[in-house]
């Protein structure tokens, strides 16, 4: 691998890392915008046209704040949890690809960062460790309520990455890889149509991994106050809210690669297909957060375990007998 | 692709890992700062903090836990088989039941002990 191609895996993940904060940023504003239309309100109006400056206002205003360590905390572990949970989920986008091969300069480029043949599997893996961050940072804490929301927030996420991990395999067994890029070339007819069932599960672990409504528990506002960032604030408390969006968008991106097909679409260009996607899955997420009130503890955890996943393993079981009887 | 893709990755890792250390260096450069005795108590609800947060936590989640390793290695197991299993066809489907069988009854097991349950029927 020479310097060339360095260079340019440099520049893409910087490019990669820019429009994901942007994103990340915007997804807040759009939130907020969303609900509150929805709740018939305006939303943000002051910062800019239609507030449409509110997130970087935001975003400087974080920045000036104090930055408290707990006296009691455990400083190493705390300040560097947040750290883990960012860097998990904005490094989870380097195996996603955007677009189909693009030629710039004579010069094919792949629109991926990193084109690995277990993609999926990465993607899997770092999405887990920021499991660690949360649990981590409930712990360092040294407060009551950072503890139980670390606790229940480290207890749900392993629960539904079971069912997730298991919903996907349908689709690997149909597309006989884990190479993302693989996995949407094989789709000439959506996944979502041949795995419905793996496509519902895997959305509705999705939700209970971001931590998002109906599965928000860990940082249920009117008994856990924050939950496990409750000590946090400053860039710190930022960071763990941009690791909570960027993981929703990696979510968004890996549903439209994995079940929608991709960066594939007619006419308009590939990136412009997957961003439509990823849009509208975000737009999505809000929706449910707007319709939907929160689940009991209790009855989250019945759900993982007693239905989803008993229903994932009766998914693979269907996909294999249909595999083996019509190819 | 082999191991030219990776490069790709440990550079996306460094650029996440950088971002996140410069961000918090940065608001504890400028953030203004006057700390108290108060501030940097944990947050009670406005009262002094009782007690040491670190106690004795409910058993289930170290249930949870441990049940979520035994099931999540039949995950990892099963990954490989669902890439070739175009190629193992109805060989390999019977083999998938009887490994995926066997880990069931111990799904059914737990599910009767009362070890997915949570309040007042929980062991």
């Amino acid at each position: 691998m020479g310097l060339v191609e360095i260079g340019i895996v440099l520049i893409k993940a910087v490019v990669v890392f820019a429009c994901m904060l942007l994103c990340v940023a915007y997804l807040t504003w759009l939130e907020r915008k969303v609900l509150g239309h929805m709740q018939v309100r305006c939303g943000p109006l002051r910062v800019g046209w239609h507030g449409l400056l509110q997130p970087i206002a935001d975003g400087i205003k974080l920045l000036f704040k104090e930055d408290i360590v707990v006296s009691s905390a455990n400083t190493f572990i705390y300040i560097l949890s947040p750290m883990i949970v960012t860097g998990a989920a904005f490094a989870a986008i380097a195996v996603v690809p955007f677009g189909d091969q693009i030629e710039i300069l004579g010069k094919k480029i792949a629109l991926n960062i990193a084109d690995v043949d277990i993609g999926v599997l990465y993607i899997f893996a770092l999405s887990s460790l920021s499991v660690y961050g949360i649990t981590l940072a409930g712990w360092s804490s040294n407060s009551k309520y950072a503890l139980l929301g670390g606790l229940r927030s480290a207890a749900q996420m392993i629960s539904y990455e079971l069912p997730m991990g298991l919903s996907i395999i349908g689709v690997l067994m149909l597309s006989g890889s884990l190479r993302p890029v693989d996995i949407v070339e094989s789709q000439d007819v959506w996944y979502i149509v041949k795995q419905p069932i793996g496509f519902l599960i895997f959305l509705i672990c999705g939700f209970a991994e971001c931590n998002r409504n109906p599965f928000d528990l860990p940082e249920a506002e009117n008994e856990l106050v924050a939950g496990f960032h409750v000590e946090y604030s400053s860039m710190k408390f930022a960071l763990f809210f941009m690791a909570e969006y960027a993981h929703m968008i990696v979510l968004s991106a890996l549903v439209a690669t994995l079940f929608l097909g991709g960066w594939r679409g007619p006419v308009l260009p590939g990136v412009v297909w997957f961003m439509l996607k990823v849009f509208a899955l975000l737009f999505f997420f809000v929706w449910v957060r707007a319709t939907y009130p929160r689940f009991r503890y209790d009855q989250l955890m019945k759900f993982g375990w007693k239905v989803l996943f008993p229903v994932s393993l009766l998914n693979i079981l269907v996909t294999g007998l249909g595999m083996v009887l019509w190819g | 692709m082999g191991i030219a893709g990776y490069t790709g990755i440990l550079i996306m890792v460094a650029v996440a890992a950088a971002f996140g250390g410069v961000v918090v260096l940065l608001s504890r450069l400028i953030g203004k700062r006057q700390e108290s005795r108060e501030k940097l108590m944990p947050y009670e609800c406005g009262i002094d903090p009782t007690g040491n947060a670190r106690r004795r936590f409910s058993i289930k989640f170290y249930i949870t836990a441990m049940l979520f390793i035994i099931f999540d290695i039949e995950a990892v197991f099963l990954y490989p088989w669902a890439v070739v299993y175009r190629s193992l066809k109805i060989f390999g489907f019977i083999e998938m039941v009887v490994f995926v069988g066997i880990l069931l009854i111990g799904f059914l097991y737990v599910w009767k002990k009362g070890a997915l349950e949570w309040g007042s029927k929980s062991i």
